[in-house]
């Protein structure tokens, strides 16, 4: 037993929670955001520099082998500065052409993707596809199957999602000729690391969202004191943080198991951590919320922007219901 | 990062488990798992059985009878005792005056009271809280007056649990009430509760049970050499108690062991005709008592990787295990109630009965060893700096 990151792990963590802090501060993501594109391209050469696109890639196509664990630090760093790129559905869809695709398939997309020259989307039911729009070629669930498109061979509605990403609904045009071996098995699989991964960044957004409502308590103040004196407010604080580090331990759980093969042990360690990461997710971006008072509900706080990415990471993947349904089954 | 156990500490938790499954006894084992009172005969069986294998203190230095298990040890440990089912051992002189001593106490007390909490001679009970005095714990008023040969004790404590089964009391008591600080006029005194002047009351509790009481002093003497640390260092002991490491907190495997045995409870169970596990509102809030159960096993064994890692005892953490073990705890015999219906409140099956009363008496868990509102306070104070 032990819960020490390695020493790669921690040099990428920190190096890419440098880049955020210099490139991606609040002010610079609402440039980003505001853009038409609605995430920088400069930023995902940036990634790509940093290997970041390569590491959940197998070594023989580029990249770093690097599995959920590995990826966990960076996802708790973009939980924390709310990276809009749309690197999740890259890896979910490359992740799926590494386990099912043909080797001509693995060797026309995996370096591309590892050295930032394409990127991709993926979509289970057609409906919320991040980053479908600039995405070169999709995953796209048809029936029992996995299958690959190009760009021009689905139709896409794009909009902006709760927390202003870029997204779309997307139907496939006809049949695209790529399918991926592995069906339905690599569909679960592919979202249950995609889920392990929305876990840790859900849970480096509530430690911002904690961080950031404990520096107000400390600096607002009224009836002539800081807020944070008021006991009734100390406690939430304090079950904020609880809920937080209980969320930590399922992310850890939920990674540790998401490169697993065994089917029944990385469906329940993921649900169990779904299921609690959505309820902390909920609980704590409502008290950040809260205890922010008015200036929360301004679009001027990151807070705000972190209770929107929380909330959509709650039921991004499964929301608390359906993983209860399925932790049952198991 | 690997969250599984390595092959040496599978190893030593199944030379544990082995142990235990040969020697706990059945009749013990029967009775902790049909939830009936233990008798202080059958605490002190248990207690002497793992003091002859000298597992009884695992936490103490080697010279005094400690095993040298390191963290994770001595928590694997623990927590295969609850998941045995074995009787839940007091802490007040294992894991609590023991550790004054050692860490306060001189030699001669040492020799003279350590050896006999180790084999189970000398029963102890706390002598903290009083009828003013709850989270509180410094408006303390019990006095100890100086006399020629030591103190005058007179006052009262509440809520000593066991103190009808002990041989001594471990007491906070008032050495100077003029002092600047209330918190210096506070000495800590080993007292033998065999002494003249010291009267036992117990408290009927809402399940019916007896486990505490109120203790009155009436000018009882107690030696100088009686008392641990300096006269007004008391609060300081009592500080050191606090933070001395409690690796238990949670009581992961207890509540493991209670959730395996509600869900197979709750498996034979039927409502309206329909197996109840089949009815989604009591299947989710089981599910979601799991998941918060096991979310806490990796809690805590996140905070002993750390200590383990970094040497120092656990601070605040220690907080917010009591807070979230003993509200599972709760939950559980709440869940049981449900699953049982309405003979938990009344059934001529005993099991089922006790079922009520189990939840009845786990309300106290928030409130003991530091209300969870207190434990919320220190987590604020301490971690958050409020």
């Amino acid at each position: 037993m032990n819960f020490d990151t390695s020493e790669e792990q921690q040099l990428l963590a920190d190096s890419v929670r440098r880049f955020l802090q210099k490139d991606y501060a609040f002010e610079a993501r609402k440039g980003i955001l505001a853009s038409p594109q609605g995430w920088s391209e400069r930023v995902w050469d940036s990634f790509a520099g940093m290997g970041l696109l390569g590491l959940p890639l197998p070594a023989e196509h580029g990249g770093f082998g690097g599995g959920a664990v590995d990826l966990m630090g960076v996802m708790d760093a973009f939980g924390e500065a709310l990276v809009l790129e749309p690197y999740v559905p890259t890896v979910m869809a490359a992740f799926a052409i590494a386990r099912g695709g043909s080797a001509k398939l693995k060797e026309a997309v995996l370096p591309a993707v590892a050295q930032g020259r394409i990127r991709l989307a993926f979509s289970a039911d057609g409906r919320q596809v991040l980053g479908a729009a600039g995405a070169d070629k999709l995953v796209v669930r048809s029936g029992d199957q996995l299958v690959v498109a190009e760009a021009n061979e689905v139709a896409v509605k794009p909009y902006r999602v709760l927390d202003g990403r870029a997204a779309a609904d997307i139907e496939l045009k006809g049949r695209p000729a790529e399918r991926l071996e592995g069906g339905v098995r690599l569909l679960e699989q592919v979202l249950d690391f995609a889920a392990a991964l929305a876990c840790a960044e859900a849970v480096g957004a509530m430690q911002y969202a904690c961080d950031a409502t404990l520096e107000y308590l400390k600096t607002r103040k009224q009836f002539g004191v800081p807020i944070g004196t008021f006991q009734a407010l100390q406690h939430r604080m304090v079950d904020m943080v609880i809920a937080t580090e209980q969320a930590r331990s399922m992310a850890c759980l939920a990674c540790s198991k998401a490169d697993q093969a065994v089917e029944a042990e990385r469906a329940r360690a993921v649900s169990a951590a779904k299921i609690k990461i959505a309820d902390a997710a909920r609980h704590v971006s409502q008290e950040a919320i809260q205890l922010h008072g008015g200036m929360g509900m301004t679009e001027e706080l990151k807070v705000s922007h972190t209770f929107r990415r929380l909330t959509f990471l709650a039921q991004q993947f499964g929301d608390a219901d359906y993983h209860l349904e399925r932790f049952a089954r198991l | 990062m690997d969250l599984n156990y390595s092959a040496e500490e599978l190893a030593f938790r199944d030379v544990a488990r082995s142990w235990l499954a040969q020697n706990l006894p059945a009749d013990l084992r029967d009775k902790v798992a049909s939830y009936e009172e233990l008798s202080r005969e059958d605490l002190l069986r248990w207690h002497r059985i793992l003091a002859a294998k000298g597992w009884i203190a695992p936490a103490w230095p080697k010279e005094w009878g400690g095993t040298g298990w390191n963290v994770v040890q001595r928590y694997i440990f623990e927590e295969e005792l609850g998941y045995a089912g074995a009787p839940t051992l007091p802490p007040f002189g294992i894991a609590m005056c023991a550790p004054v001593l050692l860490r306060f106490g001189t030699e001669e007390q040492k020799k003279r009271f350590l050896p006999r909490i180790y084999s189970g001679e000398e029963f102890w009970c706390q002598g903290y809280s009083e009828p003013g005095a709850g989270s509180d714990l410094a408006s303390l008023k019990t006095k100890a007056v100086r006399s020629d040969e030591g103190y005058v004790v007179s006052g009262q404590k509440i809520w000593t649990t066991l103190a009808h089964y002990a041989d001594w009391i471990f007491c906070l008591v008032r050495t100077d009430s003029g002092a600047a600080k209330r918190q210096d006029g506070i000495s800590f005194l080993l007292i033998d509760m065999k002494s003249p002047g010291i009267t036992v009351r117990p408290l009927t509790l809402l399940d019916g049970g007896r486990e505490v009481n109120e203790v009155f002093f009436d000018e009882v003497k107690v030696p100088a050499a009686n008392r641990v640390h300096e006269e007004g260092k008391g609060w300081t002991v009592a500080k050191y108690l606090l933070g001395h490491e409690r690796l238990n907190t949670g009581r992961i495997g207890a509540s493991k062991r209670e959730l395996a045995r509600l869900k197979q409870y709750a498996a034979s169970r039927t409502r309206e005709g329909r197996p109840l596990l089949q009815d989604v509102r009591f299947r989710d809030r089981l599910s979601r008592l799991e998941v918060e159960l096991m979310a806490l096993e990796i809690t805590n064994l996140r905070f002993l990787d750390r200590m383990r890692r970094s040497g120092e005892p656990p601070g605040a953490e220690v907080s917010m295990l009591k807070i979230k073990g003993t509200e599972i705890q709760q939950a559980l015999t709440e869940l049981m109630v449900q699953a049982a219906g309405p003979g938990a409140m009344g059934s001529p099956d005993r099991f089922t009965a006790a079922l009520g009363l189990r939840y009845c008496n786990f309300r106290k868990t928030s409130i003991y060893a530091g209300s969870n509102e207190i434990q919320r306070n220190i987590i604020a104070k301490v971690t958050l700096g409020l």
